[in-house]
């Protein structure tokens, strides 16, 4: 068998135009499907890392009327709705694969916040001591809430980074004072999210218009919320889960007793739901996998093309050493042994094929990374299934002419000189 | 002995009518014979080789080699009796034009599941007994036309076969080169090889211990029609 791969290498080689030239469909169409298979796995992980973060594992919970978020912004405080307790909180944190859980209120447009006559026009958050965590936010600079800023509700803010280029572009913002509905707090410090975050997007919307709606963040602790707005607002949950996978799962589990604990009637159309950005991801990655599923279709047509080049060629081949089959079959070989030596020579064929192809299709995909900005993750399935696809079609085209071979009659193949 | 053919027959096809080639052709040949085959172009001795050859099955008639009954037997099956029991020397010596000349001896040894070292050790030893014991790296076009005939002779023995067929084993080298096949195929005769050779060349068939002419598909043995 070693014998026959290496006399078929030895074969290409001693017709390398001709064996160049029958390969180059099997090139073309393994490389066209490398490319495609290695820009839709770079896109779908782009979409999966913009959507959920690369390591966050953070699943929002937020209240639901019939098929539309609750937005504070807009409306009044929902009746029947109670306040989350200390009690269904810890509820939550036992929940399977929840790490963490955090309460927050927020507004995702604060139109009463001024620094002097500028007004700030990002989202605000209450956060309690976990909150920052969850999503992974370290201080840059100035300091961080105390637990004593997070037990009295002290009027202190921590801004993103962003905000604080928005409002100070460049200046210390460290203890300037906010108004906040004409409340003054005072900035102790900026924060950011750390790499492995960002970018944390957290809803869908803001996905599509991340770059140029968001002002930025403002945190307070969530105590002095109701010093600006109201009590009884209906909070926000932010679990961190163990793992990425999880996600939907606890996310929805988490949901249902928040429903179970907090919607007193069920008919009010009030309800908790996870903002499943996992299953948010799956959707944009099956449309994307779609479109670009056809192509492969498509590059397919090249290997089927190029399979009957190899047999046409192979058959050429059997023709040109009829008198070498002859002679083997005189001297002894059996019909299987003259099948393979044919059969190894057009899968050694395809498959050198095949890992030029493979070869090519990583270096398109890494040009059209670098010239397009389109994103490329390499396949090694892909690549495995390609290299043995590429011997299957050796086998496959391979199969008539090696059998034709195998079939020669010995005189009729000794008498043609 | 090694082969006997009792009323042998083959017919090739012209369309639907069959054309006799061979007609009742009985012969034998024991161990050690040396057998020269004459007859004109048409006369049917490359039928006959290739029928003694196992090459071909008879359309009537018996043929035993080696104990078994050709006629018989399965495409594969009369590989490996090619293979075990017959050494062949063709008149354009078929070899191999990638492999150099130990390869090409070894290629029967290979079929026979020799393992590579022995083949290697005894397609070389091969090569010394019909003097290329110099040459055993060469391919076929870097030698001349007497020499390849001796690899192939070298290949046709390499199996230790029972008998060996010539077909024309002169028929392309010139006087020098073919006064030595024949001194080789004398040499192995003498050590017990048996050898049969077909030819049209009176002085080539004459080297031959026994001489049969074939003509018109009828082979006389010299022995009368009872035989």
């Amino acid at each position: 068998m070693l014998e026959n791969i290496r006399l078929a290498f030895q074969g290409i080689w001693n017709h390398k135009l001709r064996s160049f030239l029958t390969m180059l469909g099997i090139i073309i169409g393994i490389a066209a499907i490398i490319t495609i298979v290695s820009t839709i796995k770079g896109t779908n992980e782009q979409i999966k890392q913009n959507l959920i973060g690369a390591r966050t594992n953070a699943v929002v919970i937020k209240l639901f009327q019939n098929d539309y978020e609750y937005e504070m912004n807009w409306s009044p405080v929902p009746e029947g709705v109670a306040v989350i307790s200390e009690q269904t909180r810890d509820e939550l944190a036992q929940l399977d694969r929840v790490e963490a859980v955090s309460l927050f209120h927020t507004r995702s447009y604060a139109d009463s916040i001024y620094y002097g006559n500028t007004q700030f026009t990002g989202a605000v958050f209450g956060v309690d001591e976990r909150y920052l965590g969850v999503y992974g936010y370290r201080l840059c600079y100035g300091r961080g809430f105390t637990q004593d800023d997070y037990d009295r509700g002290s009027k202190v803010l921590l801004l993103s980074t962003k905000a604080a280029g928005t409002l100070f572009s460049g200046a210390n913002p460290i203890g300037k004072t906010l108004e906040i509905a004409g409340e003054p707090f005072t900035i102790v410090g900026v924060v950011e999210q750390s790499d492995s975050f960002k970018p944390t997007i957290e809803t869908l919307n803001d996905y599509y218009t991340y770059a140029d709606t968001s002002g930025g963040a403002l945190f307070l602790p969530d105590k002095a919320w109701p010093v600006v707005y109201r009590y009884d607002e209906p909070q926000n949950v932010a679990l961190k889960v163990a793992s990425t996978d999880d996600m939907t799962r606890a996310g929805k589990a988490a949901a249902d007793l928040l429903t179970e604990r907090q919607v007193a009637d069920r008919n009010s159309g009030f309800s908790y739901r996870s903002q499943d950005l996992l299953e948010q991801a799956q959707q944009l990655q099956a449309m994307s996998s779609s479109t670009n599923s056809q192509l492969i279709w498509i590059a397919g047509i090249s290997l089927l093309v190029g399979g009957i080049g190899v047999m046409n060629i192979m058959l050429v081949s059997v023709a040109e050493r009829t008198s070498e089959i002859g002679l083997k079959k005189a001297i002894g070989a059996r019909k299987r042994r003259i099948l393979w030596q044919f059969l190894t020579e057009a899968a050694a064929l395809t498959t050198l094929g095949g890992i030029l192809g493979i070869l090519a299709g990583i270096g398109l995909a890494q040009l059209l990374s670098q010239s397009l900005q389109i994103p490329v993750a390499i396949s090694v399935p892909a690549i495995a299934i390609s290299a043995l696809f590429s011997m299957v079609i050796g086998v496959v085209f391979g199969l008539l002419p090696a059998a034709k071979a195998a079939r020669m009659n010995p005189i009729d193949a000794l008498r043609r000189e | 002995m090694i082969l006997a053919m009792e009323h042998i027959y083959k017919d090739y096809y012209q369309g639907k009518t069959p054309v006799p080639v061979l007609k009742d052709v009985n012969f034998r040949m024991d161990e050690g014979d040396y057998v020269a085959i004459m007859g004109p172009s048409g006369s049917g001795k490359t039928t006959l080789m290739n029928m003694v050859g196992c090459l071909d099955r008879p359309t009537r008639g018996t043929y035993i080699l080696a104990g078994k009954n050709i006629g018989e037997q399965k495409d594969d099956e009369l590989a490996d009796i090619r293979n075990r029991y017959l050494g062949f020397v063709f008149q354009s010596f078929y070899l191999l034009p990638k492999m150099n000349a130990t390869d090409n001896v070894a290629l029967p040894l290979l079929y026979a599941g020799v393992p590579k070292k022995e083949r290697t050790e005894r397609a070389q030893e091969a090569l010394r007994m019909v003097g290329l014991g110099e040459r055993l790296k060469f391919l076929p076009n870097q030698l001349s036309g007497g020499q390849c005939q001796r690899i192939a002779i070298a290949r046709a023995m390499v199996g230790n076969p029972t008998l060996l067929l010539a077909d024309e084993p002169t028929g392309a080298l010139d006087s020098a080169s073919g006064d030595q096949v024949m001194e080789l195929f004398a040499q192995l005769n003498a050590r017990g090889t048996t050898v049969l050779m077909i030819t049209h060349e009176l002085a080539i068939a004459q080297c031959a211990k026994k001489i049969y002419h074939i003509r018109d598909g009828i082979l006389d043995t010299g022995e009368g029609a009872g035989a």
